[in-house]
């Protein structure tokens, strides 16, 4: 029997979906303010977050009203604990292509960035790919897309070691260059942060659909 | 939360749900006694029409006395009295004019026991019209398949309407009972513990019902389950030893309670 409050938690996933589309597309306009060097499409994502954060506020309160009022049991307050979990890391998916923006700001603004990248454009797709597997795992109840998700982290994360290896390197050999390469360790590090919180998305996921744990590498 | 113990506030206007402009039972500086003893005492609250009101308490706090004051079925026990009013859409529910039938058909009521009527499932429904005069065949098939369709209940007894209405299982005979109150389109339904003797499919089914009257009637039901208050009601007041404690929307009452009691009540922790 489908209970007249069971429609909240349609809505309550609808708004999850539309916070992750927001945060994967602020993501994808912080890089691409960088690789095509254009600071209208940063201060866009700078300017784009309260929206994020309204929704992560928005998500919450539905979730915490339908505990209240609805007394959840089983794959229901799984839901719910879980969707409260999420809207935290797509907040900080957010914030982390916010800090993205502004670095890249900075950057164009003052010296026009000249220079090699290096792996941030791959680690953008690859933490975009993540982060939208995680959501259609999400969406459609599958755990076997989520479990493919955590086997993508590694590849981000030796992406980001390659860059601050290349522009550790690059910032010995002409000082003059530490800010720069400083800023674009920050941006790559916040990329990797990215794909940690797609991975604890899937993580979430995997609980959802099958009540198991996978965070810290414990499968209980 | 309000850690203060005194509690009672006994002025919950100032805190009310309900705007007055959607005020359709007022309840006036109302005490009740039975006999010598006082059961309800200086309530003062407005009830909005066309939603859910819980009554929530211990046993004994005066939740149904007050409930059954509405509609004056505590005229039935010898020694009850009361001072101040109950006022339904601008008309006093003891005003020495006001007729007790005509203002039962008003205020419809379902009890925590089922109780239909030992005969046939439509006359039933139609009981109340019947004792009107109202005797159209045309008119009364209508209303039984109005009332049993607003009551969720005309798909599982439409082959069979005048069969012995005591064959229905319990959730069913508690949805013909509402069918019954419903057929003569009151302006308020009581219910007192409605569910209480169901098991949980049944109670599922009347609280889907509950959430669907809402939209023509106004509903003030009382319940000892505080998750189906939770879920049915809009607004939630709670009550102890005749004293209203706390008014407030229900998500008010069960997320962030002001008062102490009320916060210790829902809560399990009382007593």
């Amino acid at each position: 029997m489908k209970r007249f409050f069971h429609s909240e938690l349609e809505t309550l996933k609808s708004h999850l979906m539309l916070m992750g589309e927001k945060a994967g597309d602020a993501v994808k306009k912080s890089v691409q303010s960088l690789s095509d060097k254009e600071v209208e499409l940063a201060d866009a994502v700078i300017a784009g977050d309260d929206e994020i954060d309204a929704l992560e506020i928005a998500i919450d309160q539905e979730a915490t009203r339908y505990l209240t009022l609805r007394s959840p049991v089983a794959s229901d307050l799984r839901l719910l604990t879980v969707a409260i979990k999420a809207s935290h890391d797509l907040e900080r998916v957010g914030d982390e292509a916010r800090n993205i923006s502004k670095r890249a700001r900075k950057l164009l603004l003052k010296s026009g960035l000249s220079g090699d990248i290096y792996h941030i454009p791959q680690m953008d797709l690859l933490a975009r790919e993540m982060l939208r597997m995680a959501l259609q795992a999400f969406l459609h109840e599958d755990p076997e897309k989520a479990y493919a998700v955590l086997e993508k982290d590694e590849e981000v994360d030796e992406c980001n070691r390659d860059n601050v290896k290349a522009f550790i390197k690059e910032a010995k050999t002409d000082p003059n260059e530490i800010k720069r390469c400083l800023d674009l360790i920050f941006i790559s590090k916040s990329l990797e942060r990215i794909a940690d919180h797609a991975t604890n998305l899937a993580e979430e996921v995997i609980f959802l659909t099958t009540g198991k744990e996978t965070r810290h590498n414990l499968e209980v | 939360m309000n850690t203060d113990n005194s509690t009672v506030t006994n002025d919950p206007k100032l805190d009310s749900p309900c705007d007055p402009e959607d005020a359709l039972i007022e309840i006036k500086d109302f005490n009740f006694f039975y006999g010598t003893a006082q059961a309800l005492y200086d309530l003062n609250f407005d009830i909005p029409k066309q939603k859910v009101t819980a009554f929530i308490g211990p046993s004994g706090c005066g939740k149904s006395t007050l409930l059954r004051s509405i509609n004056r079925m505590n005229d039935l026990i010898d020694g009850a009295n009361h001072q101040g009013d109950i006022v339904i859409n601008g008309l006093s529910v003891f005003d020495p004019l006001t007729e007790v039938i005509s203002l039962r058909k008003r205020i419809g009521m379902v009890f925590q026991k089922s109780n239909p009527f030992p005969k046939s499932i439509y006359e039933n429904v139609i009981y109340g019209l019947r004792v009107s005069g109202r005797n159209k065949k045309g008119e009364l098939d209508q209303v039984v398949m109005e009332s049993l369709k607003g009551a969720a209940l005309w798909d599982e007894v439409k082959d069979r309407l005048h069969e012995s209405a005591l064959g229905l299982s319990g959730g069913q005979m508690q949805r013909l009972c509402i069918a019954r109150a419903i057929a003569n389109k009151p302006e308020v339904i009581l219910m007192d513990e409605p569910c209480s003797a169901l098991d949980p499919i049944a109670t599922g089914k009347i609280e889907e019902l509950i959430h669907e009257l809402k939209n023509q009637f106004t509903i003030v039901i009382v319940t000892h389950n505080m998750q189906q208050a939770a879920r049915v009601s809009d607004n939630t007041a709670f009550f102890y030893l005749g004293k209203l404690i706390e008014y407030a929307t229900t998500e008010n009452i069960f997320f962030n309670p002001k008062q102490a009691q009320t916060e210790a009540y829902i809560t399990g922790r009382f007593g």
